[in-house]
């Protein structure tokens, strides 16, 4: 048996959705900036395409602006605004996707000032810490609507009119949201949010940012202009094409499946509790936590040691140890929430998407103990 | 990112586990990752010959743990003194740069239980 659990990663893309982009390699292959027919029609399918999200999120055509995916738009956000502003500190949570905070870094390396905000012990930001750090030097608040590795749900709405009182705009890295969510951006009070089609079955290399009309921004990639000045490049029409398909089906009945998987979830989550010395990282009060969404701590174990046996038995997930990564460091959300050393290496993250059956979830059920108590015997700290 | 050497290694590790009454035990953490390895030895005239261990780790670290545990049994003091992290290494089909640390891991840990049997032979 095989059983993905990764979707938080990456998700497969669905047929309709390849379906759907399949004539614009082949057949209307034009450039969108071309005035001859082919160009037209790719331009109006791009256009379509925009309108079609915008719809479906709530927000105006022209607020949505197509890039190469998550990365690039919390590059935009972070970089167009500060560079645009003139004011100096950037505020971000301690538990942003790197794409924010390596962002947030450079820029901190550039003489921009950082200030990084803490969150409890269940994942949630501290907002009275926030408004104290909000000054009149502040251009931009940016918190991720949910985390990638925990799947916790900051209270955006709150912090939208935190900062829309203080008068600074606020970027969301909504990546983990968008498609897995029902999400009115306009009632949200998002100034930007940044979406990937690949996180909800659409393809890969293709996103894009939602930016509030009339905020004051500087692109990050300067050429022949398109996407209204502000992110130059031949635009990837296939991709706009599929993002939106992908959305359009993921939202079609997103409620029911929300609720399908958070069965799923709460049934695994009570399941792996059972196992002794094992703890979930992060809230998972109904509500405050992605549906799909599985992260667990075995005491004693380490998380690549662990994913490599469930690999082994055909389930494929992921951690947040540091053994398990290019670098060394346990996981930074992890250690956010004040876990030690030990349990924040011993993570285990197992993410659901629409592919995910219950079959599969009682597979996890039957392997995951043994797993867990081989490793145990091996270990050194008991 | 591993060899098959450093997978079927770390799927069957071998020496896992403790001896009661070792005669040396070696206990090393590694800072970087938070990672805990125990060696624990018998000897007798000289010779290693009992070797088990306990790890808290990777799949490189368990790897590691099992082939230089293996690497060791039988030897002298001497001999098992003189391993390398690179001899380990070799012997799983190398290891990726990043995670040579490990295999410094269980090395002390060798090391560790060896100086750990000679302080306790003096006394006595
Ligand atoms: C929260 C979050 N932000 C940003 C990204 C990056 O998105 P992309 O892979 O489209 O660059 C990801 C996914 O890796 C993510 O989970
Ligand atoms: S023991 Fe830390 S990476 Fe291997």
């Amino acid at each position: 048996m095989e059983v993905y659990l990764d979707n938080a990663a990456t998700t497969p893309m669905r047929k309709e959705v390849f379906e759907e982009m399949e004539k614009y390699f082949f057949q209307d292959y034009g450039n969108a900036s071309s005035l001859h027919l082919f160009g037209q029609k790719a331009f109006e399918e791009k256009e379509n395409a925009r309108e079609k999200i915008a719809k479906l999120l709530g927000v105006k055509s022209k607020e949505i602006y197509f890039t190469s995916g998550g990365t690039e738009s919390d590059n935009l956000a972070l970089k167009g605004i500060i560079q645009k502003s003139n004011k100096k500190k950037v505020i971000v949570s301690a538990i942003e996707h790197p794409a924010v905070l390596r962002t947030a870094e450079f820029l901190a390396k550039q003489g921009k000032k950082l200030s990084v905000i803490p969150v409890n012990s269940e994942g949630i930001i501290d907002l009275n810490k926030l408004k104290k750090e909000i000054d009149s030097d502040t251009a931009l608040v940016s918190v991720m609507h949910a985390n990638n590795e925990i799947g916790v749900i900051q209270p955006v709405k709150e912090i939208a009119e935190l900062c829309m009182e203080k008068n600074v705009l606020f970027h969301s890295d909504t990546v983990q949201t968008i498609g897995k969510i029902k999400i009115n951006l306009k009632e949200t009070g998002i100034d930007l949010a940044s979406i990937s089609a690949h996180k909800f079955n659409g393809p890969k290399g293709i996103g894009a940012i939602y930016i509030k009309e009339g905020t004051p921004i500087e692109p990050l990639i300067h050429g022949g202009g398109q996407e209204n000045k502000l992110r130059s490049g031949t635009e990837n029409i296939p991709g706009i094409i599929g993002l939106s398909k992908a959305l359009e089906l993921s939202l079609k009945n997103i409620e029911e499946e929300q609720k399908r998987q958070e069965e799923l979830r709460n049934e695994l989550i009570k399941f792996v509790l059972e196992i002794p010395k094992t703890r979930i990282n992060g809230t998972y009060e109904k509500g405050k936590r992605l549906s799909n969404n599985v992260n667990a701590s075995f005491y004693g174990i380490e998380g690549e040691a662990l994913i490599a046996f469930l690999n082994e038995e055909g389930v494929f997930a992921s951690t947040g140890s540091a053994c398990s990564s290019k670098s060394l460091k346990a996981s930074h959300v992890l250690l956010a929430l004040g876990l030690s050393h030990i349990w924040a290496h011993g993570s285990l993250r197992l993410t659901f998407g629409r592919q995910t059956t219950k079959k599969e979830i009682n597979y996890v059920k039957e392997k995951l103990p043994g797993i867990v108590e081989k490793l145990r015997k091996m270990s050194s700290i008991k | 990112m591993y060899s098959d050497k450093v997978m079927n290694e770390f799927k069957k590790p071998k020496n896992m586990g403790k001896i009661e009454n070792a005669d040396g035990i070696g206990t090393v953490g590694n800072p970087v990752c938070g990672d805990m390895l125990k060696v624990y030895i018998k000897v007798k005239d000289n010779k290693i010959t009992d070797v088990k261990v306990e790890t808290f780790g990777c799949v490189s670290a368990i790897a590691t743990s099992s082939k230089a545990t293996e690497m060791v049994k039988g030897k002298t003091i001497e001999e098992a003194l003189e391993l390398s992290k690179d001899e380990v290494a070799k012997e799983l089909g190398g290891l990726p740069p990043i995670k040579m640390h490990c295999s410094v891991l269980a090395i002390d840990g060798i090391r560790k239980s060896i100086e750990d049997y000679k302080k306790k032979n003096k006394k006595q």
